[in-house]
């Protein structure tokens, strides 16, 4: 096309774009396909080393079979189902009413509360570490599915995040919502969290990402193979697989990867909103 | 009175009738009861698992505690002291801002890049987009697996392929000078599709008018609009990306944990895995402490800078 558009494109020029971007792209994707690639080949293929994708023999039968049943897998992946799913739901439980009295109440000592918010967001999980440990050894839930999920009980960036979007919406609802007799739980609930529900979807897939994702906390919180969420699960098998059996380890990985990568292949905008955590608008 | 009523009360009394006033103030009082019974809950919980913790923390570090033992005193400093003496941990800070130092550039560099080149045509965006985002997301553990896999010293794709070119080969990960920059290559691999989707928001609030002056201007060359531009005009972002990377990059602990355990020696040792291993695997508690407390001062300053660069971000556009 002709150069004098601003943002139009020569066509050398969108060839080199879509080569180079193809070759990044493929380059990002190696250990995705080099993943899938191992999981569906016989050990004897996958040490004679070869760069073919596909395998002569086809064994991923085999792999996939012993991933579920030599390790706990289907365990693992419904552990990371319900740890997560307890998190988030609990999350937004807590949250929610918060982020609404910080928004649309007014009350002596909101500002000292929204500034523990904003510490709380700084602070790296990590660090607090020990003590949620001792803590949860103290009250005897270590060890248990509790261990997993009550450190991320109440979420300072989830606060944060609602309280900005119930801030967008006009106090005229809530007011109208009051001479309907609503009390304000229920405003929290019938107006607010339903308005916001963009908000609360991109926060949910933060979390659920976050904690499906997550090895250090897991590590530390459960000994118990029936508990532990995929990551940790994984690395057991890793480690009692004593490393080199690649073919069910990389089944294994696979189907820990996929289900993220399903969700987030059929609805990238709202996974790109939520784990930019807002930044991108 | 119930406080539909109330706020009627409150809205239309402009006429300061004691009876108003009385109604007033007993609103007030019922919204500050209503507003602290809904944030009670969070307010609970933001103190014991992130207040009383934090302060947990510092106390441990100053005490000689330790985990399950019924008596502590107070000692100063010396953990901290024993913690910059142990050559370990010496090891473990230089590779984590070695570390940081190679993949905050890398990232930003190669995210920049690719967000450029994604936004300068107008065909397959959100599929390139999407390819490039994908290690940002997907399960890090698993993915440093296949990383190891390809990293195998006979077996491994990489060898093989620099075997077939006949580059000399390495062990990537049982080799003290090459396991912190492969780790660094897996960290800007997993992060550089969080910086061009960053990125990519930035370029779409570049107003198209500065690029119309920009032509007007003479600028008619694309790396001239870059220069004039699109670089100045992502300053901002950019600082922003800068900071939150090197914050992920701080706190890199799954390819460690999983791919080299530290090791050869304290090669590839960083803060979070040091913090896991000192607190939980030696039970040393003041010494785990300790790292936690340099950890989180590195983090929270960090986050300040943020803070003041988002500031003035907003005051000087």
């Amino acid at each position: 096309m002709s150069t004098s558009e601003p943002r139009g494109l020569t066509v050398p020029a969108a060839i080199t774009r879509h080569t180079v971007l193809l070759i990044t792209g493929a380059l990002i994707l190696i250990p995705f396909v080099w993943m899938v690639s191992l999981s569906i080949k016989p050990p004897g293929e996958i040490f004679r080393a070869s760069f073919s994708f596909w395998p002569q023999q086809f064994y991923g039968i085999e792999n996939y079979t012993r991933a579920l049943t030599e390790a706990p897998l289907p365990q693992y992946m419904l552990n990371g189902i319900i740890v997560c799913g307890s998190i988030v739901i609990l999350q937004v439980i807590v949250c929610a009413p918060a982020a609404y009295a910080l928004a649309k109440l007014d009350f002596p000592g909101k500002n000292l509360l929204f500034a523990m918010v904003l510490i709380a967001l700084i602070l790296p999980h990590e660090v607090l570490s020990l003590p949620l440990f001792i803590l949860g050894y103290q009250i005897g839930i270590l060890n248990t599915y509790g261990a997993l999920i009550f450190p991320y009980i109440v979420s300072p960036f989830g606060i944060f995040l609602f309280r900005q979007f119930f801030k967008t919406i006009p106090d005229d609802v809530v007011h109208a919502a009051r001479l309907d007799g609503l009390s304000e739980l229920g405003i929290v609930w019938k107006i607010m969290v339903p308005m916001a529900l963009p908000a609360i979807i991109a926060f949910g897939i933060f979390s659920v990402v976050g904690h499906w994702n997550s090895l250090f906390w897991p590590l530390i919180a459960v000994r118990d193979q029936n508990l532990m969420p995929p990551p940790l699960g994984i690395m057991a098998f890793k480690n009692e697989e004593a490393g080199n059996d690649y073919g069910p380890l990389m089944a294994a990985s696979t189907i820990v990867v996929a289900p993220l990568i399903i969700a987030f292949l059929s609805a990238q905008k709202w996974f790109v909103e939520g784990l930019t955590g807002g930044a991108v608008k | 009175m119930s406080l539909a009523a109330s706020t009627t009360a409150a809205e239309t009394g402009a006429i300061a009738s004691n009876g108003a006033r009385k109604a007033l103030q007993r609103h007030r009082i019922a919204e500050t009861f209503t507003a602290w019974s809904l944030a009670g809950p969070a307010l609970v919980f933001l103190v014991t698992l992130f207040f009383l913790p934090v302060f947990a923390v510092f106390a441990i570090a100053l005490t000689d505690w330790q985990f399950g033992a019924s008596t502590l005193s107070f000692v100063g400093f010396s953990n901290f002291k024993e913690v910059f003496a142990d050559e370990g941990f010496r090891a473990s800070f230089v590779n984590t801002i070695l570390y940081v130092v190679i993949v905050v550039p890398g990232t930003i560099i190669l995210g920049l890049a690719i967000a450029l080149l994604i936004e300068s045509g107008k065909s397959m965006r959100t599929f390139y987009r999407a390819i490039h985002f994908l290690p940002f997301m997907a399960t890090l553990t698993a993915m440093a697996i296949a990383w190891e896999a390809l990293l195998h010293p006979t077996i491994g794709l990489i060898n093989q392929t620099l075997v077939t070119l006949g580059i000399p080969t390495a062990n990537w990960l049982r080799d003290e000078d090459t396991v912190l920059s492969v780790l660094a290559a897996i960290g800007i691999w997993q992060n550089l599709g969080y910086a061009m989707v960053l990125f990519l928001a930035g370029l779409k609030s570049i107003p198209q008018d500065l690029y119309d002056a920009a032509d007007i201007d003479g600028a008619d060359m694309w790396l001239d609009r870059l220069r004039t531009v699109t670089l100045p005009m992502l300053g901002p972002v950019t600082m922003f990306v800068f900071i939150v990377v090197a914050l992920r990059a701080f706190e890199t602990f799954d390819t460690v944990q999983v791919l080299t355990q530290g090791g050869p020696g304290h090669s590839s040792e960083m803060l979070l895995y040091t913090l896991y291993r000192e607190s939980f695997q030696y039970l040393r508690t003041g010494y785990g402490s300790s790292v936690a407390v340099v950890f989180l001062i590195i983090v929270v300053a960090l986050t300040l800078i943020q803070a003041r660069v988002m500031d003035k971000k907003v005051h000087y556009q």
